[in-house]
């Protein structure tokens, strides 16, 4: 049972008010750390305008669930045959619900030969991960990717 | 100068596409974190790799403080021809770090 300055049968109030203020600022902390929803449209209209992004052509391998958010290995794959008439220019990747949504932007080229990138993340949260590939043609694709995480990173310094 | 490892093959066949790995030393601090004494760590990252063949752009990348500390960046190459591949790393303040490597096409 609990044992507050009330006693083991009646909590004092005093003591209920600490254990709430704990649980809201627990509450609190994680979304201090996370993009909001605006901040994602930005990132993505600072890049892309009002430009058509159709769902398709991009692959991310990611696993479905990171023990630990501090580094996660992800890869990004374009369908594209990569010559000089027809490549991927660029792969945009953004984490909507970490504390920026920007990750990385990867320039590629023909000389590339194949559209595949790979690097290590960090994720504060459980969220969708967006992957953005510009094509030659000036074409817009996206593919995205659903991660759990158990420990977050970012926030481990606060604790 | 960072401590900077790259796994690229030192010679290839014509047409033969390459995976290059690149792994460099850095904290990658983003900035959102605080110490024991609730201060704020100031943002310290890498914010810029950049792989040429001579002087060919191949690949670059912007990094934001989402990609994780030690920075590891694999991508491809089409080998086509003999030539120097030279690794930059640039960080917040514009200090870079370079690498090179002789890569052969034969026939």
């Amino acid at each position: 049972m609990m044992r507050g300055s009330g006693g083991p049968t009646k909590p004092s109030r005093r003591l209920w008010l600490r254990r709430a203020a704990g649980l809201s600022l627990l509450t609190l902390l994680p979304r201090e750390l996370m993009a909001t929803p605006q901040e994602m449209r930005e990132a993505m209209t600072a890049v892309f305008g009002d430009r058509p992004i159709t769902p398709g052509r991009v692959q991310i391998g990611l696993p479905a669930l990171a023990e630990n958010g501090n580094s996660v290995r992800l890869s990004v794959s374009v369908d594209s045959p990569m010559t000089t008439e027809e490549y991927v220019d660029f792969i945009q990747l953004f984490s909507p619900e970490n504390p920026r949504p920007d990750v990385a932007r990867f320039e590629l080229s023909p000389a590339s030969g194949l559209a595949q990138v790979e690097t290590r993340i960090r994720i504060s949260a459980e969220q969708d991960i967006v992957a953005v590939a510009g094509l030659s043609d000036g074409s817009l694709w996206s593919g995205s990717a659903h991660i759990v995480v158990t420990e977050a990173a970012c926030i481990d310094a606060l604790i | 100068m960072l401590n900077a490892r790259i796994s690229v093959p030192a010679v290839a066949r014509r047409g033969e596409i390459l995976t290059i790995k690149t792994l460099v030393s850095h904290p990658m601090e983003t900035g959102f974190r605080r110490d024991a004494m609730n201060q704020r760590i100031p943002r310290n990252i890498l914010t810029e790799f950049v792989c040429r063949l001579d002087d060919e752009l191949v690949f670059r990348v912007d990094l934001h403080p989402a990609i994780s500390a030690n920075p590891y960046l694999a991508f491809h190459l089409r080998a086509t021809r003999s030539g120097t591949l030279w690794f930059l790393w640039r960080d917040q303040n514009g200090e870079v770090t370079t690498e090179r490597r002789e890569l052969q096409v034969n026939d």
